[in-house]
């Protein structure tokens, strides 16, 4: 029981994948899509900071630190880069929607496919 | 001169990502002022790639760490392993830089004329340079985390620009789908660089390369990077996207588009021979590589042959011609453990792929420029509308065929012989795939003969009556890729001397790699 207290983390952050994989191959509205995509990069940006994360570990901040372990800064300066370069992602795919769904007058991607072959 | 040469590679990033927001500043003051700053840096950029290769041909791999005392010092006195960013280039990564660098140049100018009509032109420079930055960051970064930035930052500006021209549905459509694919591409090396961080506490390649156990978790961190890179590159069967992207896309963006398909199979050869050069079962990778790059051959050519709009056509020709890099450094990589069969034939295998990506770089921007040039007065890409329009568009005539000529691989041209190369090379490692190379390159010649005659020959249709040979800049743009093709034509074993070879060299030795950062090992 406690080995899976311990993966907590990992467990959730697989699931979280796996959802967003279902999601990004079967689903056909494009929102829907985008959400997809927000969700596997929450999935992997958890995986990573559950990474550097000691149990009872203190932030990782050098002035004025209590005793103890902290935990690894690293991750998390990795995950905060990922985060913004998301929003970046996500933001640009939004805005093609929009000017798709004024295009074609429909979110769902078998409606509104132009291009074949 | 010489600190120019030893500040080069963060110049190289830095003087792109610089001008990108100069852009928009300068563009509020002069139309004229923007465009000079934009060729201006891009041609900089350019002798500064070419005065560090001239450097690394010298004076070996250079290393340049980010915020450390001296650029050389890669190890910070009382740690023993690199914590900055390092930036290193190799023979293989200065051979992309140079490509990237000239066509991204030629591109520039190509794009002065070719977008004059639409709006947000300043913001189309802006994108184009970030786009630069991006590429040459995945080039020339010695770190796996940055390299997942760089890629960002590429497919971010090339998704922008794929889909800039907002007032047809399907640029939008294009657009969508390649920023789709690159975020799931992103994020699956974002995965594997955690994997990997997570069991050897590092992001520096050298560094995991050296220490690196070939565990059941990097066997899946290797399977991630790959399937992440092959599908940015547009290997079957993950190739959907490849078309719908490339022929919406402005031509000078799906002209750099191509390399930066060509910097994600720089970073799949770079995992594989230098991340996991010592560890990798490679037979095993190196079949599969070549196994997917026979279906991409094949498959890419089969498709273009009956396509009708000439931009689409055109991408499924550059997926084809990806499988034959794929195949020639795929046996490269198959050999890789085995010194005999490696200097045999692995190390010609090798040097064919890498050449034909040269060769690629020059002769496919180029056809994408020539179709670009078709749509500029015909607003169609339509090749079964389109006819007898060498009676009016002669420049674009005579490269079209140096283009065509050149990607059947025609003697003398330089498509020829890279592909010689790898046909006999890889002849000795399967005959089969010379036989499939050879068919392809048939299947070609007699596609693209089909769409010169439907673009090109016949009498002058009246509905292009007012027809004219594009503007000069576009003109310019299409020439210095022509001159590349025509100086590697006349030299070829020049080029295989002094840029092939070294840049195959330094995939094979791995050892050098980890020295330039780590030391040598005591």
């Amino acid at each position: 029981m406690e080995h899976i207290a311990h993966n907590f983390p990992f467990i959730a952050s697989a699931l979280l994948m796996g959802i967003a994989f279902y999601i990004i191959l079967f689903k056909k509205n494009l929102i829907k899509l985008i959400m997809g995509i927000g969700m596997l990069s929450s999935g992997v940006n958890l995986f990573i900071v559950a990474l550097g994360y000691r149990t009872g570990g203190n932030a990782p901040i050098y002035t004025d630190v209590p005793e103890g372990i902290m935990v690894l800064s690293v991750p998390q300066a990795l995950t905060l880069t990922s985060i913004v370069i998301n929003v970046a992602v996500l933001a640009l795919m939004l805005t093609m929607v929009i000017h798709t769904y004024r295009h074609t007058g429909t979110l769902d991607s078998e409606k509104s496919r132009r291009l074949k072959g | 001169m010489a600190a120019l040469i030893t500040h080069s590679p963060i110049l190289i990033i830095a003087i792109p990502l610089v001008a990108a927001f100069l852009t928009p500043l300068i563009g509020m003051a002069s139309r004229k002022a923007r465009n000079t700053l934009v060729i201006v840096s891009l041609a900089f950029v350019v002798f500064l790639v070419f005065a560090l290769a001239r450097d690394i041909s010298i004076n070996g791999i250079h290393v340049y760490t980010l915020g450390a005392t001296s650029p050389g010092q890669t190890i910070p006195t009382g740690f023993m392993v690199p914590v900055r960013i390092i930036l290193e280039v190799d023979g293989m990564s200065v051979f992309f830089g140079i490509i990237w660098a000239i066509v991204s140049l030629a591109a520039a100018i190509y794009s002065l004329s070719h977008i004059a009509s639409e709006t947000g032109q300043t913001r189309f420079y802006t994108l184009l340079l970030l786009m630069v930055t991006g590429g040459f960051g995945m080039m020339f970064t010695g770190d796996l985390f940055n390299l997942f930035v760089f890629l960002e930052i590429a497919s971010i500006s090339g998704g922008a620009l794929i889909a800039y021209r907002t007032k047809y549905a399907d640029t939008l459509e294009g657009g969508f789908k390649y920023i789709v694919v690159s975020a799931i591409a992103g994020l699956m090396v974002l995965f594997a660089t955690g994997i990997l961080y997570a069991q050897y506490d590092s992001l520096n390649i050298a560094t995991l390369a050296q220490v690196i156990q070939y565990t059941t978790l990097d066997k899946i961190a290797l399977a991630l990077l790959l399937i992440a890179f092959a599908m940015k590159t547009g290997m079957v069967p993950l190739h959907l996207w490849f078309p719908d992207a490339y022929s919406v896309a402005p031509a000078s963006i799906t002209g750099m588009l191509v390399i930066t398909s060509h910097a994600c199979m720089y970073a799949a050869f770079r995992v594989c021979f230098t991340l996991y050069g010592g560890v990798i079962d490679a037979p095993v990778v190196g079949w599969i590589i070549i196994t997917f790059g026979l279906l991409t051959m094949f498959v890419g050519v089969t498709m273009a042959v009956f396509q009708k709009d000439v931009m689409r056509f055109m991408s499924y020709h550059a997926i084809s011609q990806l499988g034959y890099m794929w195949v020639g450094v795929g046996v490269g990589l198959a050999v890789l453990g085995n010194t005999e069969l490696l200097a045999t034939y692995g190390r010609d295998a090798m040097s064919g792929g890498i050449f034909h990506i040269l060769n690629h770089a020059m002769y496919k921007p180029l056809l994408f420029f020539t179709g670009g040039a078709l749509f500029h007065y015909t607003g169609t890409r339509d090749l079964t509308k389109m006819g007898g329009l060498a009676h009016k568009m002669k420049w674009t005539t005579i490269l079209y065929i140096i283009g065509t000529l050149s990607i059947s691989g025609i003697p003398p041209l330089n498509g020829f012989s890279s592909k010689i190369l790898i046909y006999e090379s890889v002849y000795q490692f399967h005959p089969i795939l010379t036989v499939t190379g050879i068919i392809v390159s048939i299947l070609t010649l007699a596609s693209f003969t089909k769409a010169f005659h439907s673009a090109f020959m016949g009498a002058e249709l009246p509905e292009y009556k007012k027809v004219k040979e594009v503007p000069k800049s576009m003109i310019i743009g299409m020439v210095i890729l022509a001159a590349g093709i025509v100086f590697i034509t006349l030299f070829p074993s020049l080029i295989v001397n002094w840029a092939i070879h070294p840049a195959a060299d330094a995939l094979i030795d791995q050892g050098a790699y980890i020295n330039a950062v780590m030391g040598a090992v005591p």
